[in-house]
C-alpha cells in the first residue's frame, strides 16, 4: 500500500494574524431581540463593529397618520413592550398638552403608579435577561417571577399584560379595581424579597463583577454627545432625569433619589437599575398612601366618551359618542414636543396636527435607537464574549427602536 | 428647575436674520433658521456658554405637502446646564432637499440623520455614512413622504449575498 503523500499547502495567511468578517446575528441565542453586529475581529477582540437594525420596523409613524388620536395609543403598547404603559402615559401627555388640557390629580396619580409599575418590569427584564445570558440562570427565573408579580397587577388594572392601552387622551379608561391597593403592597413586598436575593446572588459574585466592571465603557462627554439618556447616561454620573428636570403628571409630589454611577460601565449600569427599581417602589408606595378621590378622566364632551348610560339611553350622548368615535378629536393645529422618563431614558412624543381629526405627523424619540447608535463605539476594542453583557444592560427593545 | 428666561428673545438679539421665524406655542420655544448657516448656528447654539445645548435629543423631518418649502428638519435641543429646551427648524425646499448634516456638532446625529434620509430622502450634506437605516437598501422610495401611499408594495428583493456585501464600517 502506498502512502499517497499530501500536497504541499500553498502558502497560507495564518489565521490568527487575519482580520476575519462575521456577522452575528440577526438571530442569535445570546442576543435577546433582532439585530446584527457585523463584526471584524483579531482573534477575538472587536476591531470594528456595524450595528445593523430595521429587522422589527412596522411602520408606526405611518400608520400613525392613518387613524384618529385615540386609534394611535394601541400602536404605542408594541413600542417598548417591556413598559407598555410609559408609551401609553407619554403619547397622552403629548396629546393633551396641544389641547391644553390636564387631567385630575387622580389620573396623574393613576398614571405615575402605572408608570413606575412598568419600569419595575422593564428593569426586571433587562437584568434578567442580561444576567441568564451570562449564565445566572437563577436570578432570570427570580426575576421573571417578580416581573409575573407586576403583570398580575397590570391585568387587574387593565385587563391585559402587555397590551395595555390604559390610558385615553384627557384620562385613563378605567379606576383602580377595589383591592388594587393590598395587592400592590402585597406585590412589593415579594419583589424586594426577590431583588434582595438577586442582589446576593450577582452584586459581589466574582464572576459577574469582572464580566461586567469596565466593560462596554462610554464616557460622560460621549452619553451626551451620542444623545444617551436614562440608566446609561446615569452610570456616567450625569443627573439627568426627565422626572426630576421637567416633572411631569405630579412627579414634584414625590420623594425620590436618581441613583447615579460614576464609571459608566456595565457594572455601573446594573446597579443604577437595581437602585432604580428601589425608587420606583417607593414613589408607588407614596402615590398610593396619597391617592386623591375624584375622576380619573376630565370631562368634556369634545375630548372624552360619554357615559355608557348616556350613550344608551339618549340620543345626546349616542351622538356625543359616534362623532368622538367616528371623526376623532379635533386637535388644534400646532405641534408639540413631551418627554417622558421611559424606561430605557427620555422617551419622547413630537406630534403635529393640521386641525383635522387625525395626527399630521407622529414622531417618537425612541430612548434606545438613540442608545444604539453609541453601541458600535461601545464595543471596539473590546472581547468578543463582551458583546453580549453590553448590549443586554442597553436593553434595547426592538418594538421601539425599529418602530 | 425653576423659572426660565425665554429664550427666543435673547436668541433673536443674537442671531438676528438667521432667525426666520419664532414662536413658543404650548410653552415649546422654536425657532425656524436659515439652511445655509444653519451649521454655524448650532455649533453656537452648543458652544455659546448662555445657551450651552449639550444635547440633540430628536433630529427628525415632518412633510408638509403642498407648501414652500415642503420640507422642515426639526431637532430638539436641550441642556443640561441650563435646563432649557429648544426646537429648532430649517425649512427644506422640495427641487434640492439637502440640509448640512449636523453629525460635526452632536454625534446623535449619526443615526437620526440616517433615519431621516431613509423615512423622508433628506440629503444630509457631510454625513460620514448616509445609509438607509431601518429599510433595506433595495427599498424604493422614502416612506413617510406623504405622497407614498401606505398600501404601497415593494418589489421582492433576491436574497443578500452575505459574502459579496460590502460592509461599511465606521
Amino acid at each position: 500500500m502506498t502512502t499517497a503523500r499530501r500536497a504541499p499547502l500553498p502558502a497560507e495567511i495564518d489565521p490568527t494574524e487575519e482580520i476575519m468578517e462575521i456577522q452575528m446575528g440577526p438571530s442569535h441565542p445570546a442576543s435577546h431581540g433582532t439585530i446584527k453586529f457585523n463584526l471584524k475581529l483579531d482573534g477575538e477582540v472587536v476591531v470594528d463593529c456595524d450595528v445593523e437594525v430595521g429587522y422589527l420596523h412596522r411602520a408606526f409613524e405611518k400608520m400613525a397618520e392613518q387613524g384618529t388620536w385615540t386609534q394611535v395609543i394601541p400602536y404605542t403598547d408594541r413600542l417598548n413592550y417591556a413598559s407598555p404603559l410609559i408609551n401609553n402615559v407619554a403619547y397622552a401627555l403629548a396629546v393633551e398638552k396641544l389641547l391644553g388640557i390636564e387631567v385630575p390629580p387622580r389620573c396623574q396619580y393613576i398614571r405615575v403608579i402605572m408608570s413606575e409599575i412598568s419600569r419595575l418590569t422593564d428593569h426586571e427584564t433587562c437584568l434578567g435577561m442580561a444576567a441568564t445570558e451570562l449564565g445566572a440562570m437563577t436570578v432570570g427565573f427570580l426575576l421573571n417571577e417578580a416581573r409575573e408579580l407586576m403583570y398580575d397587577i397590570v391585568e387587574a388594572v387593565t385587563g391585559a399584560r402587555l397590551t395595555v392601552t390604559y390610558t385615553r387622551i384627557g384620562g385613563v379608561t378605567n379606576d383602580f379595581p377595589p383591592d388594587v391597593a393590598d395587592r400592590i403592597a402585597a406585590a412589593l413586598t415579594h419583589t424586594r424579597a426577590l431583588i434582595a436575593d438577586c442582589d446576593k446572588l450577582l452584586t459581589r459574585n466574582r464572576i459577574f463583577f469582572d464580566r461586567m466592571r469596565a466593560v462596554g465603557v462610554l464616557s460622560q462627554a460621549d452619553a451626551i454627545s451620542y444623545g444617551v439618556t436614562g440608566p446609561m447616561l446615569r452610570s456616567t454620573g450625569v443627573n439627568y432625569d426627565v422626572r426630576k428636570a421637567y416633572p411631569y403628571s405630579s412627579y414634584d409630589h414625590f420623594e425620590f433619589d436618581v441613583p447615579l454611577g460614576s464609571t459608566g460601565d456595565n457594572y455601573d449600569r446594573f446597579m443604577v437599575r437595581m437602585a432604580e427599581m428601589e425608587q420606583s417602589m417607593r414613589i408607588i408606595e407614596q402615590a398610593l398612601r396619597n391617592l386623591p378621590d375624584g375622576p380619573v378622566r376630565i370631562s368634556d364632551p369634545r375630548i372624552t366618551l360619554p357615559d355608557k348610560r348616556q350613550v344608551y339611553g339618549n340620543i345626546e350622548g349616542l351622538m356625543n359618542h359616534f362623532k368622538l368615535i367616528m371623526e376623532g378629536i379635533k386637535v388644534p393645529r400646532g405641534e408639540v414636543y413631551h418627554a417622558v422618563e421611559g424606561a430605557n431614558g427620555e422617551l419622547g412624543f413630537f406630534i403635529v396636527s393640521d386641525g383635522s381629526g387625525r395626527p399630521y405627523r407622529v414622531r417618537v424619540r425612541p430612548p434606545c435607537f438613540v442608545a444604539m447608535g453609541a453601541l458600535g463605539q461601545m464595543l471596539k476594542g473590546g472581547m468578543i464574549a463582551d458583546i453580549v453583557p453590553t448590549f443586554g444592560m442597553l436593553n434595547m427593545i426592538g418594538g421601539e427602536c425599529d418602530r | 428647575m425653576g423659572l426660565i428666561a425665554p429664550l427666543v428673545p435673547r436668541l433673536q438679539e443674537i442671531f438676528a436674520e438667521r432667525i426666520v421665524a419664532s414662536h413658543s406655542d404650548c410653552g415649546d420655544e422654536t425657532i425656524v433658521i436659515r439652511r445655509d448657516d444653519a451649521l454655524d448656528t448650532f455649533r453656537a447654539l452648543r458652544d455659546r456658554p448662555e445657551f450651552a445645548f449639550e444635547f440633540l435629543m430628536d433630529e427628525t423631518c415632518v412633510d408638509r405637502l403642498g407648501e414652500t418649502p415642503r420640507f422642515e428638519v426639526v431637532c430638539h435641543l436641550a441642556s443640561l446646564t441650563h435646563g432649557h429646551r429648544l426646537r429648532v427648524k430649517v425649512g427644506i425646499p422640495e427641487e434640492d432637499p439637502v440640509m448640512p448634516s449636523l453629525v460635526p456638532v452632536w454625534k446623535s446625529a449619526n443615526w437620526l440623520e440616517r433615519e431621516a434620509w431613509d423615512m423622508f430622502g433628506i440629503r444630509f450634506d457631510g454625513h460620514p455614512d448616509l445609509r438607509r437605516i431601518l429599510l433595506y437598501d433595495s427599498f424604493v422610495g422614502h416612506p413617510l413622504r406623504k405622497d407614498y401611499p401606505v398600501n404601497k408594495r415593494q418589489p421582492i428583493v433576491s436574497e443578500r449575498d452575505p459574502i459579496a456585501t460590502d460592509w461599511k464600517f465606521s
